[in-house]
């Protein structure tokens, strides 16, 4: 296998571009990140995208965002693994460099949220849940992740207050983003008050859907060098699955798939927990972002909910996470999200991060979970 | 490639299940998805079944508030309607199992 480094980055701001469609939005990253890269062309081109089907009735992205960022035909596809699919093409990008079947490949990642409103976009993001056993039944991700959220506080005798943390850590950072869906901070203390969509899980706990497009160019380290002068190696990448049904699964407090794809990576990289400088994880709820800390091993078990309340995982702490505003801050748009990841951590890496800059970041940990952990995928990322 | 799929086919064994169960957790759903919009809100619920494994399901004819650890049992109940005729889907649900008068 080749190593592998990242040579261009683009996104758009995250939020509701209602004047714009899923090429459109895909479009402007590619040729941001083309640009950062120097390029005009690349052999592959593999497309982050979960609810394409379902939110804008469109399909076959690989062959419509090829021909309209003006590709020239190159190999196209999309790549989906519901919230993950952004990882989930990054990784699909990275296999295909480091094999030596690509030299250059561009992932991106692309959602567009609101071409769907309302109970028909709930509708429509339920097609990542077991249609049979959750979704027949009325679930929502949202409401399985509440579920979560109660046991984990009954398990560890918490109060709401305590997943408090993560949101304003969140805020802070989203607050000083230029491309942020979200830029208000939150106050202490009023995260328990906020109206609750499936309780324990409130408005200021849940990630919102966005639109949203980030790009990265992928080549060999070999190559990199001579074409840019800060290539970002990829030293990890994993993937592993868990039971999607979440009923299903052993244990409900511990996200398997991501502490496998986690240690996994670590392991190709060879690196400890202790050397990641910032972790991008999926805090599409608090109590995901508490379980990833955990399942990651940057925390024991029923313990990273205490991170959030020691400041820690701020941008000057031990472990700054969500370090744009993550995905509750920066939004979620879904397939893109994991593409999103990865541009902010080579912005961290490559010392770009302006306002929200991690001081010396060397070592970059990105997590992407698809549902609530059903899949997660995880790279290292290194300057 | 036809030996596995016999065996995997083969290999999923009928089980009657007691219907009875306790609540493992549970959710009280604001925002539903189409299709649930006039149930709303509604509680869901994770029950472990007295076998063992975990359902996911809603939780009908409440009277009074949910804990974990409160006893189910289950019933047949209309879980929603599909399409432009309005065909019924019907399905499980839990109800709290009342103390005997």
């Amino acid at each position: 296998m080749r190593d592998v480094a990242i040579i261009g980055i683009g996104q758009i701001p995250v939020g509701e571009h209602w004047a714009s469609g899923l090429r459109q939005l895909a479009t402007i990253a590619i040729h941001d990140a083309l640009n950062d890269a120097g390029l005009k062309q690349v052999d592959a081109l593999y497309v982050g995208n979960a609810f394409g089907a379902a939110f804008s009735s469109q399909t076959h992205l690989g062959a419509l965002v090829a021909d309209y960022a003006g590709l020239g035909g190159p190999e196209a596809y999309t790549i989906e693994a519901a919230d993950a699919s952004g990882a989930a093409a990054l990784r699909t990008g990275y296999l295909a460099v480091a094999s030596g079947a690509v030299e250059t490949a561009l992932v991106v990642g692309v959602e567009k949220s609101t071409d769907t409103v309302g109970d028909a976009r709930t509708l429509a993001r339920n097609t990542s849940l077991d249609a049979d056993y959750e979704a027949m039944h009325g679930a929502t991700q949202t409401a399985l992740a509440a579920m979560l959220m109660r046991r984990y506080m009954h398990e560890y005798g918490l109060e709401l207050n305590a997943f408090e943390g993560f949101s304003i850590n969140a805020h802070a950072n989203g607050a000083r983003n230029p491309r942020a869906m979200f830029r208000n901070t939150l106050k202490p203390g009023g995260f328990a008050k906020a109206p609750m969509i499936a309780d324990p899980v409130n408005l200021f706990d849940s990630a919102p859907d966005a639109d949203g497009a980030a790009a990265v160019i992928l080549t060999t380290l070999e190559r990199a060098v001579d074409l840019v002068p800060q290539p970002v190696r990829i030293t990890g990448s994993a993937a592993a699955t868990d039971s999607m049904a979440l009923q299903d699964r052993a244990n409900l407090l511990y996200l398997s798939a991501a502490s496998r794809s986690a240690y996994k990576a670590y392991a190709q990289a060879g690196i400890t927990p202790d050397a990641v400088n910032l972790f991008e994880l999926h805090d599409e709820y608090t109590v995901i972002a508490a379980l990833s800390l955990e399942a990651a091993g940057f925390a024991p078990r029923g313990e990273g909910w205490k991170l959030a309340q020691e400041g820690a995982l701020s941008l000057t702490g031990r472990l700054p996470i969500s370090t744009f505003g993550g995905l509750k801050a920066r939004g979620n748009p879904a397939g893109a999200t994991g593409v999103y990841q990865a541009v902010e951590a080579c912005l961290q890496l490559r010392d770009q991060a302006g306002d929200n800059q991690v001081a010396g970041a060397k070592v970059a940990l990105i997590q992407n979970l698809g549902g609530l952990g059903g899949t997660a995928i995880t790279h290292v990322l290194q300057v | 490639m036809e030996t596995t799929r016999k065996q995997v086919e083969f290999q999923r064994e009928q089980f009657t299940f007691s219907g009875t169960g306790e609540v493992y957790s549970f959710t009280t759903l604001q925002q539903a998805p189409e299709g649930f919009e006039e149930q709303a809100p509604y509680v869901l619920a994770l029950v472990k079944l007295d076998e063992g494994p975990m359902v996911t399901a809603q939780l009908t004819d409440l009277d009074g508030p949910i804990a974990i650890g409160d006893r189910v049992e289950m019933v047949t109940r209309k879980l929603t309607t599909e399409g432009s005729r309005g065909v019924i889907v019907y399905g499980y649900k839990f109800r709290k199992i009342l103390p005997r008068a």
